[in-house]
């Protein structure tokens, strides 16, 4: 590998600017600046130096800030689009019919946000490939000048090139009295700055570490996007939802093996509340306070087939309300929704006489346990010969259900009475009845019906957490090291006519470094310093020949 | 006095001393033949300042206790509440470098923020279960004081800008400059337009069918220039609609900001035709002696400050708070989205500036557009872009 061997003898990789021992400058571009670019500490990085091979040319690509700003921003614009409509999974309508309700509800640019994927953009697989693109830039940038920065920081030598010192943005030159070094060391120790001497020369510095800040932080957002991105492996990432029956064990999508009993849905609101105009907007006259479901969470025994849910064991109980999931072994469960009265749970008949209409009884069915009859007394009861939750219609004159759930019961009954002890058979559904012969005595009368609190639950496992909570806290770390603590250094050197140079150098925050300087002048004779910048913008100003 | 009556008081007070405030820092920046005079002004501006923030966190408190949660819950709480953070932001800033000219501009910044939540319903209302957590609490007050910092550095940009741009001449600059002095006029034309129908109280009721084809009902509190989908007045005599709006448009929110353009030009115009001067070159005398060198590093150093203190509150905080309520972490709900477009703004501000060399008048200029997308987060995406967020809708 091609190097550059500097006049005080150090070997620097090809391509660097400064000298990372002396600090004299190197390349053509350094030698012909006023202030020299401290960024980096002038060291060799790569992206800078070579552009020959296809590795190059990918190399450069991804470690430009231009293209990781441009990345940022092509990012935060899409973002921005995605929030124009509701995203898909915010409207109140099934996938199905997604592209007729953007259409409906906001016409022509409705329908176009949709055809063009907008309406699901954070899914779409460009936007996850920009993200990717990012995160790919966040590793190269880094590696990239994190290396070089480190090397030069950990090389640095106490005595600096004039040409170095110089070149600085605060200097001073002046005379000097044989004991400043020694007044200056003192007070920048007591300031807490790391002092090294060495023959004439002294090098203080302070909050080096905060220069890793950035590489710190960039380190966290990897893990963390890494930990985004292991969701796609089977088992890490479960995202189910479920609805809980008051009253019916359940088994949990997900969970396998494991059962939830909904003992009771609770809404409470608060009480007394008079209606705010925010409130009438929405149409509503209370405000919620609690959403609450009752659950006990069962597991089967070991060993026990699926389904089998008799000698279910009890896991916890526990009370599942809005910021309050339950969690066991990984998994939670959210309170996500509810339907009040939505689902029937019970059904209530009478057997009555059709030309009398006297009743002999009543029977009250559970639709999710009917039993297999219900006698009301010794020459009256009722067999139930079939049942339907979901009664969808007649197929060979057979009846069908299309799920185990009471949305549409029907029953087939065979009742018994003291008139008629052979018995009768009646098909009865929700407002039809079906004889088979057409001409029974008596009927089975529909009376009441008892509807069910029905609770959405979510149920949600993610062994990502821990990495992103990693990944979010070394992020947030970095980025506190990199914006709270500066890097500051300052430089003294006796030079050989007697007199003295003084240089001063921080990443950020100059007010402060000027501060610190202004402090060990106090209690050490250093000649007044200038900030080059600032002489730089009057000299502008100046000639610009604005003011009076 | 209740509680609440109490707090509504140490608000008033808060507002008018940041008003009488700013005044003095005016008196303090402006040359003064005698320097230990404007020391003076400056020191009675500080007090000033301090008291009424001392009042304004009186409010704060003495509103928590009657309301018993965070009072941070609704866009009346919200935004009030960031309006006191701006003034603690700017005294910590301000105790830092003691540059009085940030007051000129960082004081009416929040004295509008505090009277354009003062627009909005100021009644208690009870939370909602998913809001009843200390997330609530931790959350919003972090992200409101890590904005509030962010809005230092636009306070630090617009000075820099005031005092660097030529407003005499016509360049991009001084255009978009006098634009944002054009805005600012429209958000007093909002407050001035609020405060003038309430007094009148102008109300008017409108039916009408909403977007997902159902009757609905509306109230108007300033005439109606704009009319809901298939609207009917409900009463004979009121001032009826010029034109009707689609159903996917709430035509109210439309009208109130047509009102407060107009009320907002009108007096922007005003300005323009007794001053025969820009606002913007008006307000330049008062920066001409700012240190630029030193708002440009202002600037950046209240960036500096705000970003981890922003990410940690409206990203750290809100993910692991969506976790507990919702299950995810993360949801891409309008909010979030905008919280995320927020940093990642600041962030592109940060690595244009330390790799590209962005300072100075570019730097200042980013600032600004930051301020911007922080005001368009508490403004647009609670009235307009509805989500779980929303306090409005």
């Amino acid at each position: 590998m091609e190097t550059i061997t500097c006049e005080c003898g150090h070997v620097n990789p090809y391509g660097t600017h400064l000298c990372a021992m002396c600090g004299r400058p190197l390349s053509d571009e350094e030698k012909q600046r006023k202030i020299v670019d401290m960024r980096y500490e002038g060291s060799a990085v790569r992206s800078k130096t070579y552009n020959v091979s296809i590795v190059d040319k990918i190399w450069n690509f991804f470690s430009s800030v231009k293209v990781g700003v441009t990345l940022i921003v092509i990012t935060l614009v899409a973002a921005a689009i995605g929030t124009l409509l509701p995203q898909t999974f915010y409207i109140p309508v099934s996938e199905a019919d997604a592209a007729a309700y953007y259409e409906q509800v906001y016409g022509e640019f409705g329908k176009v946000y949709y055809a063009l994927g907008l309406s699901d953009l954070y899914t779409t697989w460009w936007f996850q490939v920009i993200v990717g693109l990012l995160g790919i830039s966040i590793i190269i940038a880094s590696i990239d000048r994190g290396i070089p920065l480190h090397k030069s920081l950990t090389n640095q030598r106490v005595k600096r090139h004039k040409s170095f010192m110089k070149r600085q943005r605060i200097i001073a030159e002046g005379p000097a009295s044989p004991q400043t070094l020694a007044q200056a060391e003192a007070q920048l120790q007591k300031m807490r700055y790391r002092v090294r001497r060495e023959d004439g020369a002294l090098l203080a510095e302070k909050n080096r570490f905060s220069r890793y800040g950035p590489y710190i932080n960039h380190v966290g957002l990897i893990i963390f996007l890494a930990a985004i991105m292991m969701r796609v492996i089977p088992g890490v990432y479960v995202d189910e939802s479920m609805w809980a029956r008051e009253g019916q064990i359940t088994a949990v999508p997900g969970m396998d093996g494991y059962y939830l009993e909904n003992k009771e849905f609770i809404l409470e609101f608060h009480e007394g509340q008079e209606q705010t105009d925010a409130m009438m907007e929405q149409g509503v006259n209370t405000v919620a306070k609690n959403f609450q479901t009752d659950v006990v969470l069962y597991k089967q025994p070991e060993g026990a087939l699926p389904g089998d849910t008799s000698n279910l064991e009890v896991v916890q109980e526990y009370s599942i309300r809005v910021n309050h999931p339950l969690t066991e072994s990984g998994y939670s469960l959210f309170q996500m929704d509810y339907r009040l009265n939505d689902e029937l749970k019970e059904m209530t008949f009478n057997l009555t006489n059709k030309a009398t209409n006297e009743s002999l009884g009543a029977i009250t069915i559970d639709l999710y346990n009917p039993e297999p009859q219900y006698v009301i007394d010794d020459e009256t009861r009722i067999e139930i010969l079939g049942y339907y939750p979901n009664f969808t219609g007649f197929e060979d004159g057979e009846p069908q259900t299309g799920s185990r759930f009471p949305t549409n019961p029907a029953f087939f009954f065979k009742m018994f009475t003291p008139e008629t002890p052979e018995g009768e058979t009646s098909f009865v559904g929700i407002q039809q009845t079906v004889e088979s012969t057409g001409n029974n005595a008596y009927k089975m009368a529909f009376v009441d019906a008892q509807f069910t609190d029905i609770s959405g639950l979510t149920i949600r496992k993610d062994r990502t957490i821990p990495l992103l909570f990693i990944g979010g806290f070394i992020f947030l770390v970095g980025v506190a090291i990199g914006s709270y603590w500066q890097h500051r250094r300052m430089w003294i050197q006796q030079q050989p006519d007697g007199t003295l140079l003084f240089a001063a150098h921080t990443n950020k925050n100059w007010f402060s470094l000027k501060k610190d300087v202004d402090a060990v002048r106090e209690h050490a004779q250093l000649p007044i310093y200038i900030d080059q910048l600032a002489e730089q913008e009057q000299l502008r100003d100046q000639e610009g020949g604005r003011g009076e | 006095m209740t509680m609440l009556q109490l707090s509504g008081y140490l608000l008033y007070a808060a507002f008018i001393g940041y008003l009488i405030a700013t005044l003095l820092f005016g008196g303090a920046i402006k040359k003064s033949p005698v320097k230990q005079q404007a020391n003076q002004w400056e020191k009675l501006a500080v007090s000033v300042t301090v008291l009424a923030f001392i009042a304004n966190i009186g409010y704060f408190i003495c509103r928590w206790i009657a309301v018993k949660h965070a009072p941070v819950s609704n866009m009346f709480e919200f935004t009030a509440a960031f309006g006191m953070f701006i003034v603690g932001a700017f005294l910590v800033i301000y105790f830092m470098y003691r540059v009085p000219a940030l007051g000129i501009v960082a004081l009416p910044i929040a004295i509008l923020v505090i009277g354009y939540a003062a627009m909005f319903d100021r009644e208690v209302s009870p939370l909602v279960p998913s809001l009843q957590s200390h997330w609530l609490t931790i959350h919003v007050i972090c992200a409101a004081i890590g904005e509030s910092i962010l809005a230092i550095s636009a306070v630090a940009g617009l000075v820099y800008l005031l005092k660097n741009v030529d407003t005499t001449k016509r360049s991009k600059s001084s255009f978009w400059l006098e634009s944002v002095m054009y805005s600012v006029m429209i958000v007093i034309g909002f407050v001035l337009a609020s405060v003038t129908f309430s007094v009148i109280g102008y109300e008017s009721s409108f039916d009408y069918v909403d977007k997902e084809g159902r009757d609905a009902e509306i109230t108007y509190t300033m005439p109606a220039i704009w009319g809901m989908n298939e609207y009917v007045p409900q009463q004979e005599d009121t001032f009826t609609p010029l034109a009707e709006t689609p159903p996917v448009i709430n035509a109210k929110k439309l009208t109130t900001v047509t009102w407060a353009i107009l009320f907002g030009t009108v007096l922007y115009g005003l300005i323009r035709v007794i001053a025969r001067r820009r606002i913007s070159t008006m307000l330049q005398p008062l920066f001409k002696r700012v240190n630029s060198d030193l708002m440009d590093e202002i600037g950046y150093r209240a960036v500096l400050i705000g970003y981890p203190i922003f990410v940690l509150g409206a990203l750290v905080f809100a993910m692991i708070w969506a976790h507990e309520a919702w299950g995810r972490y993360w949801g891409w709900d309008p909010k979030e989205v905008w919280a995320l477009i927020t940093a990642l703004f600041y962030t592109v501000f940060l690595h244009l500036r330390l790799s590209k060399g962005w300072e100075g008048e570019k730097s200042a200029w980013l600032a600004v557009i930051g301020f911007i997308i922080i005001m368009f987060n508490l403004v647009a995406v609670n009235l307009i872009i509805a989500g779980l967020h929303s306090y409005a809708s």
